[in-house]
């Protein structure tokens, strides 16, 4: 007994900081790029449902050329992605290291993710619903603004979990290429050293981490849904 | 008045065309409940989404109080649009919405004051019996509610004409017979012009004077409801109403 207390106190003292770091990077390149994503992929994900044939506003020469871009950032595995944007990262970060090195790729990979997402949630509203909203006299924006965003907010929100866990799990790949977080932490301790104890706190961390991102998710979509 | 004049409308698709509408012409008085019937299929969904340009038919001119229509576009569309009230079969209730924001919808998008549209809002839910379910949501709400609520909502921009797309086909015969109840006191206490597309010609006996029949995207007989009622000059038409008999 006394021996694993004091297992536990040392390896809190030799790895605790540096846990707690680990989390605090991988936290923050998570929920900033998810933020951006969203940012970024929503008005993508409303241009691609609007223009889509037999929607409101049908180009099909638009709705090729953005369902392409997205497919394609969508074929490419994350790994690869991100070794073939430093040089953007670079540009637009000022690095490809660290924290916010991984920024640019985590947020380019996962735009087009987050973008058919929004898609599928606005091709799940009624047309109906949207019919109704045009024969009461509703323009293009506000039909958008008022009845798509808003009648798809349930379907929306209850993709985020999905998108911010996807991200996560991005960021332990971008670990490997230099950005730290708890994923490199796994990989320097765990795999290169031989260290199973830092390893299997990680993956503790980790998986709490996710159950709380999916129970926070699911009480939101309780409170927003009211169909 | 609402005038139709030698409407067509045709779908194109990839290599047939089908013609939902054939050279329909008809005239739609102030103050009419107009009955539009016929079998599923027969066009009349088309011909009544005509009148607010949800369809832009292909060819023919629609007119509203002399003014032709047709070829409306931009504002001027999204106006004519906002003085005509629609309700559906499925009601078509915003789900994230309250019963009074659904009712607020027509009113916020013309851009009226927030309190003019709750003020405008409450009048109507107490014109439709439904105040005390202002703040509920629709899944809360039984169909015949729910299409209360839609007709609140059809009325919020004091519209000359109200379309009714199959509005009690998905109730019960009680609810039918209280919606029907409902839209009949808002023709005789409000002056609003009802078009009725359905297809049960109980709906059309109890509530419109006049009917068209519509079949394969004709016209096939157009009067009084009486006339059609006791002097049927088409096969389809005694067929419709010899339903009505046989259901009672």
């Amino acid at each position: 007994m006394a021996d694993s207390m004091s297992f536990f106190s040392d390896f809190i003292a030799r790895y605790g900081s540096l846990l707690i770091q680990g989390t605090i990077a991988t936290l923050i390149m998570t929920f900033v790029s998810s933020a951006l994503a969203y940012l970024l992929g929503t008005p993508l994900g409303i241009l691609l449902m609007m223009s889509a044939p037999n929607s409101l506003k049908p180009n099909r020469t638009l709705y090729s050329v953005l369902g392409w871009i997205v497919n394609i950032g969508r074929s490419i595995p994350f790994i690869i992605l991100m070794v073939a944007l430093i040089p953007l990262s670079r540009l637009i970060m000022g690095t490809s290291l660290g924290v916010a090195g991984a920024i640019t790729p985590l947020v380019i990979a996962s735009t087009p993710f987050v973008a058919r997402l929004i898609e599928n949630s606005l091709q799940e509203v009624p047309s109906g619903v949207i019919e109704a909203a045009q024969s009461y006299g509703a323009s293009t924006f506000q039909i958008i603004w008022k009845v798509l965003l808003s009648e798809a907010l349930p379907s929306i929100a209850r993709s985020i979990p999905i998108t911010v866990i996807t991200i996560f799990s991005y960021t332990a790949i971008a670990g490997v290429v230099g950005a730290g977080g708890l994923g490199d932490i796994a990989v320097r301790y765990g795999y290169h050293r031989y260290q199973t104890d830092v390893m299997v706190a990680t993956i503790i961390i980790m998986i709490f981490l996710i159950q709380v991102i999916q129970t926070l998710g699911n009480i939101a979509v309780r409170r927003i849904d009211k169909r | 008045m609402i005038e139709l004049i030698d409407i067509t409308k045709t779908f194109d698709a990839a290599n047939t065309s089908h013609d939902a509408l054939i050279d329909v012409t008809l005239t739609i008085e102030d103050g009419d409940i107009f009955g539009i019937i016929g079998i599923s299929g027969a066009g009349k969904s088309t011909l009544a989404r005509c009148i607010n340009l949800l369809e832009r038919p292909s060819a023919g001119t629609i007119r509203i109080d002399d003014v032709d229509i047709t070829n409306f576009t931009g504002r001027d569309l999204l106006d004519l649009r906002s003085s005509i009230g629609m309700i559906f079969q499925d009601f078509s209730l915003f789900s994230q919405r309250t019963v009074l924001q659904n009712v607020m919808f027509p009113l916020e998008i013309r851009g009226d004051s927030r309190q003019h549209c709750r003020a405008r809002a409450y009048e109507l839910l107490e014109v439709v019996g439904l105040v005390e379910k202002a703040n509920s949501y629709p899944s809360q709400l039984s169909g015949g509610q729910q299409q209360r609520v839609s007709i609140a909502r059809a009325l919020a921009n004091d519209p000359k004409i109200i379309l009714c797309d199959e509005a009690t086909s998905a109730l019960d015969t009680l609810t039918t017979n209280s919606i029907l109840d409902l839209l009949r006191q808002i023709n005789r206490d409000l002056g609003v012009t009802i078009v009725v597309i359905t297809h049960s010609m109980s709906v059309v006996r109890k509530i419109c004077n006049k009917v068209a029949v519509l079949d394969q995207g004709r016209v096939i007989e157009l009067g009084t409801t009486e006339e059609i009622f006791d002097d049927p000059q088409n096969a389809v038409t005694s067929e419709l109403i010899g339903e009505v008999i046989i259901r009672g």
